[in-house]
């Protein structure tokens, strides 16, 4: 078998499985074993089984023969420690080595030219998401079977109280599992997706299964609240991406990422990468026919009416699209269309105006939020970008780097003064998301992507290990934490491998943790790209600032938690090292987070690498002066050495002031705390987004739900009870009639009949003799009846 | 002109049928012996069949002397044969009456009074 049929159902298989377990979850999962207690197996398994499918498929797919075109690849793939890399730039190569496989399992559904498939894109970016998103879940699986033991028997819940006493409920393991089924099911067809259609349908479907995770507690008012939150914030960014969608199938007449073919080969239909960066150009971003056309229809429809005859007008039309084009008809949809998309991702990845529902997120149990609010689901958005990226125009990429470069910044600062261990974790998430975003709108697409792997296994480890030691104190405060690495000797040192490598830790220009290498390369990427347009140069700066911050809030997270004295005895008393099934995981994760920059990632993704961007990305025609670099550029020591060095000195001085403050002591927090009081209440108050909001538009909307509410009381509430009134009354009326009339005659005749029967029954005595005299008589007076009616007619 | 002096003829057979008409009635409507009753009842029978014999009989006949007819002596055997029949059946229900009220008096056979 080829690859070209055995990876889809590979992948397809691995994607397929969690579903199955989730139906099996569905039906039966509370009566599997002792209180649903196998519903984890059946998951774990699931999950466990699409990994190694996964990896198989990884394996075929770096086993299939490559492409002619593959030789120039092994230069850009090593340029970082070749010297001589200038010099092979211009032979990268316009198209990828090994090209996607794409095709439909399945059709939904055909509208005309529309049509709705359940399709695959197959490239070395789904392979590789693949085997992150199944080797990430299966070990959030196994430590959740440990997790969240406390649901096998009724749950007393302390923060939900029902008339005075804690609520006790029963358990709801197997309800878990399912989630998470679903979940998974729903992330691998997000990656697998061939069209953007079935993108957004399981978009929507993990954006489901994160709204019932996050309100997996859901007596309590916190967690319901957020779980609306996410999903409401979630609906915004997702209003722009059905703008996106409808652009995109209005003017290109397909949802399909890749061309669809006929079994000969032939293209039947252009898709949604070769309308907008044609082959026949070199694979430059162009503005496809349909878009210039919609948008210069004020001409088509001139050149209709002028032109007799259909086919002749049709041809003038196409004459005159180059020209259209070259006026600028269809950039702004375009545009539109990139934006649209880019919107669901700004609600998805929780970027910067709609970040305010992640932190809330971790309301759900800690597996989801290291599963679902930090690996995977968040991901999604900078997955899509990463996927969409041949569509976007370079305005859109310069509005995503921003978005990324603001989000990033915002985020990093809230985390500094964020006190529950979860939210920090959940701002440093939103942070790094930003960081993907901003590598990938500077052009740095194997750089994003590649933080977005490695970021998946570090911060799933730092969640996890929150996790554990939340299962230990039953707190989330870390005021109350301190001196833990005596009790959780496991947790502590793999929560700070964890930290260590979202700090980018290693030894400058050698080699590191897996964070320093993605770091190191978006970094580059933001200075190259910095040189290129010294107007946007903020974005390099804040961005290696950022690094600073960064590692500043995760040493002062891992301080105020596992080292120093304990704070609150009692809390420090009760903790205890996590089951093995807990910090197992933990253990896989960390191993994950060390080396995972290593392990020819990128050398993957580059393979991946949409064609037509490997040389930069052309000037756009709104910002002619906007120059997006090649990737290849950042490699160079002009640029990668200081880039580097910069990022790493400033996360340094980050990390040597959280030991300043938080281990050594030699600063005092409280005391920088009084001398920046403003600073510290602006971030404490989280930038005062969350007021901001209910200002701007919960409050608005709750006064116009009450202005809507007053004139449904007041005015069609008012309508529809005189109309009922009236109405009674007619039907008052009605009744009356029937009742005096149509059943007053069938009640006499009724009554009469009843009583001639009542009068009639004293003839019957029972007495035959009497009856034969009434036979006699009746006999004797019909013969007199007749002989006299003879006797009248005679007498006539 | 009575009857008394006139030859016998079908108007006296009526009156015979008639007399015994009117006994089998009286007889019915009187007798609370259930099989009183019945003799009530072939006694009325018996009158009825009294008129058709005497109608159709060729003796007293003043058309054609000549002509056999015997449609009223038909009916008269057929009543006879049903009289017959209506007795069994009504002894059988005397019987069983009488297994219900150890006695054949139609009096207290009233039931079904309204």
């Amino acid at each position: 078998m080829s690859p070209n049929s055995i990876l889809p159902l590979l992948l397809g298989l691995a994607w397929l499985l969690p579903l199955a377990s989730f139906a099996l979850l569905v039906l039966v999962g509370p009566r599997l074993g002792k209180h649903g207690r196998l519903s984890a197996h059946v998951a774990t398994t699931a999950i466990g089984a699409g990994f190694v499918l996964s990896l198989v498929a990884l394996v075929v797919w770096l086993a299939q023969p490559a492409q002619p075109a593959a030789q120039h690849e092994a230069h850009v793939v090593h340029a970082p420690t070749s010297a001589n890399h200038t010099t092979d730039a211009h032979h990268a190569p316009a198209a990828p080595a090994r090209p996607a496989i794409s095709g439909d399992w399945y059709t939904l559904a055909r509208f005309g030219a529309l049509e709705l498939t359940i399709g695959y894109y197959i490239d070395a970016l789904t392979v590789t998401m693949f085997c992150m998103v199944t080797l990430i879940a299966t070990c959030i699986h196994v430590y959740s079977s440990g997790y969240m033991h406390e649901e096998l028997h009724d749950v007393t819940d302390p923060l939900v109280q029902v008339q005075g006493k804690p609520l006790v409920r029963a358990g709801r393991y197997a309800r878990f599992f399912q989630y998470l089924s679903l979940f998974c099911f729903s992330m691998l067809g997000l990656v697998v997706a061939g069209n953007i259609a079935m993108v957004f349908v399981f978009w929507e479907l993990v954006g489901i299964c994160s709204y019932f995770l996050i309100g997996f507690y859901r007596e309590r008012q916190s967690a319901s609240n957020a779980a609306n939150k996410a999903f409401i914030v979630n609906r915004v960014g997702d209003f722009g991406m059905i703008v996106g969608l409808m652009v995109i199938w209005t003017t290109l007449g397909t949802f399909s990422f890749a061309d669809v073919k006929d079994a000969e080969g032939h293209v039947v239909r252009p898709g949604i990468f070769s309308q907008v960066r044609p082959a026949e150009g070199g694979h430059a971003l162009i503005v496809p026919d349909g878009m210039v056309k919609a948008a210069a229809q004020d001409e088509v429809a001139k050149i209709v009416r002028a032109t007799p005859g259909h086919l002749r007008a049709v041809a003038a039309v196409e004459a005159e699209v180059p020209r259209w084009r070259e006026m600028g008809y269809g950039y702004g949809l375009l545009m539109l269309a990139g934006l649209g998309i880019f919107c669901g991702c700004i609600g998805k990845s929780a970027q910067f105006p709609l970040h305010v529902w992640l932190p809330d997120a971790m309301e759900g149990p800690t597996p989801v939020s290291a599963l679902i609010h930090a690996a995977t689901m968040v991901a999604a958005g900078v997955y899509l970008v990463g996927r969409f990226y041949p569509a976007f125009a370079p305005e859109v990429l310069l509005v995503i780097a921003y978005v990324g470069c603001v989000t990033l910044f915002i985020a990093a600062t809230i985390a500094i003064t964020a006190t529950d261990i979860k939210r920090v974790l959940a701002y440093s998430t939103v942070s790094q998301l930003g960081y993907m975003m901003l590598a990938l709108g500077v052009g740095g697409w194997v750089a994003g992507l590649f933080h977005l792997l490695t970021h998946a296994f570090f911060k799933a480890l730092l969640f996890l290990c929150s996790g554990s030691v939340i299962h230990a104190c039953h707190t989330n405060e870390m005021p109350q934490m301190g001196g833990l690495w005596r009790k959780m000797p496991w947790t502590a040192w793999t929560m700070l491998a964890g930290c260590l490598a979202i700090a980018g830790a290693g030894v400058p220009l050698l080699i590191g943790l897996s964070g320093y290498h993605s770091k190191d390369a978006m970094i580059a990427q933001m200075l190259s790209f910095a040189e290129h347009n010294p107007l946007h140069g903020w974005l390099f700066y804040a961005a290696t600032a950022g690094a600073g911050v960064t590692a500043f809030y995760m040493f002062r997270l891992w301080f105020l938690t596992f080292a120093g004295q304990p704070r609150d005895k009692h809390v420090y008393e009760h903790a205890h090292e996590s089951p093995l099934s807990m910090y197992g995981p933990l253990v896989v994760l960390a191993v994950l987070a060390v080396i995972a920059g290593k392990i020819g990632l990128t050398a993957m993704l580059e393979q991946a690498r949409p064609a037509g961007i490997s040389e930069g990305i052309a000037a756009g025609r709104e910002l002619p002066s906007l120059v997006i670099p090649a990737e290849h550029l950042s490699h160079d020591n002009s640029i990668h050495v200081p880039a580097t060095l910069a990022a790493f000195g400033v996360a340094l001085v980050g990390f040597l002031l959280a030991t300043a403050f938080y281990w050594t002591r030699r600063l005092d927090p409280e005391d920088a705390r009084r001398q920046f009081a403003p600073i510290y209440g602006f971030l404490w108050h989280k930038w005062w987004f969350d007021e901001l909001y209910q200002w701007l538009f919960v409050r608005p909307t709750l006064w116009l739900a009450d202005f809507a509410a007053a004139i449904d009381r007041q005015g069609i509430d008012w309508l529809a009870d005189n109309t009922a009134r009236a109405a009674k009354a007619v039907s008052t009326f009605d009744d009356w009639i029937d009742r005096l009339l149509v059943d007053g005659l069938v009640n006499s005749t009724a009554r009469w009949t009843y009583g001639l029967g009542l009068r009639l029954r004293a003839m019957q005595t029972g007495s035959l003799r009497q009856y034969v005299m009434y036979i006699v008589v009746g006999t004797v007076g019909l013969f007199v009846l007749i002989v006299y009616w003879n006797l009248a007619i005679a007498g006539m | 002109m009575s009857l008394l002096t006139q030859p016998v003829g079908v108007a006296h057979y009526l009156v015979v049928g008639a007399v015994l008409f009117v006994c089998g009635v009286i007889c019915m409507a009187i007798k609370r012996n259930g099989l009183g009753v019945l003799m009530g009842i072939e006694l009325v029978l018996n009158g009825a069949n009294l008129n058709f014999v005497a109608f159709a009989s060729p003796f007293l006949r003043a058309d054609g002397a000549n002509a056999i007819r015997l449609d009223g002596h038909v009916i008269a055997l057929f009543v006879i044969v049903l009289a017959a029949a209506e007795a069994a059946v009504a002894l059988a229900i005397a019987l069983n009456y009488y297994n219900n009220f150890v006695t054949i008096d139609v009096d207290r056979g009233d039931e079904l009074k309204g």
